[in-house]
């Protein structure tokens, strides 16, 4: 089955100081910036895709200054496995609830029973929350993605 | 079979482009979706939603259906790329 992929050869890992000290500075002020995009996609340009991209750059970034291992450290693969099915979850959670309160499936308007908010708001809340959900899935799926197609699958044996 | 397979494709392609005379033209404010649909949303949006950004609100509330679609694609390259690549040894 695996006969078209040829051995990967994993190079050493060649430490630098300005590029990791760099991109441990400039991580967290990315990841803060995708939060901000999926939380602001309400009143400006974002939302769940893009800021699920700008979250998975992150890691895909702390993947090309550190090596595998670190992203794997911070992020296990199973993990990753799983926020890829959760977001989806989430979406679909949300939506089956509107259909349980009795309303059509994804019609947001319901969850003003449950919610403290006027149904008009309410709407703007389930927008919120199935925001959440795409931005975890579109993160974990650009992690995933990216480190099965940069080692050819063969990620196995690093330190976790 | 490749110069069927160039057939097949030149007639599709020529059947897609005929399909293309019959839309109305670029940014025409009396084509359909530009008369009833974008002013519909435009307006309501505030007061159904409570969404100022208009396109937020149609790509997550409106349309929420396709978006739920289009997350699945993404999870679905995501589960097929894993299935394809992944070795475990």
């Amino acid at each position: 089955m695996h006969y078209a992929v040829k051995e990967v050869q994993v190079k050493e890992r060649y430490p630098d100081v300005t590029i990791e000290t760099v991109c441990r500075l400039l991580i967290p002020p990315i990841q803060l910036f995708g939060l901000y995009v999926i939380a602001h996609g309400h009143y400006s340009p974002g939302g769940g895709f893009q800021g699920g991209c700008i979250l998975g750059a992150s890691f895909i970034m702390m993947f090309i200054a550190y090596d595998i291992g670190e992203v794997k450290r911070r992020m296990r693969e199973k993990l990753n496995t799983i926020l890829c099915a959760t977001g989806v979850l989430i979406y679909a959670g949300i939506g089956i609830l509107c259909l349980v309160l009795g309303a059509n499936y994804l019609d947001y308007g319901i969850l003003h029973q449950i919610l403290p908010a006027y149904p008009a708001k309410a709407r703007a809340l389930g927008t919120f929350g199935i925001e959440i959900g795409v931005g975890i899935t579109v993160m974990s799926v650009m992690i995933s993605i990216f480190l099965n197609i940069g080692t050819a699958g063969e990620h196995e044996g690093e330190p976790e | 079979m490749k110069f069927f397979a160039f057939i097949v494709v030149l007639f599709t392609g020529a059947l897609l482009i005929y399909g293309t005379v019959d839309m109305p033209d670029w940014g025409d404010p009396g084509s359909a979706p530009n008369s009833h649909v974008s002013p519909r949303y435009i307006e309501k949006t505030l007061e159904e939603t409570a969404t100022p950004n208009a396109v937020t609100s149609v790509l997550a509330d409106y349309r929420g259906y396709d978006t739920l679609g289009e997350t699945t694609v993404i999870f679905t390259a995501g589960v097929v790329c894993i299935m394809l690549l992944r070795r475990f040894r």
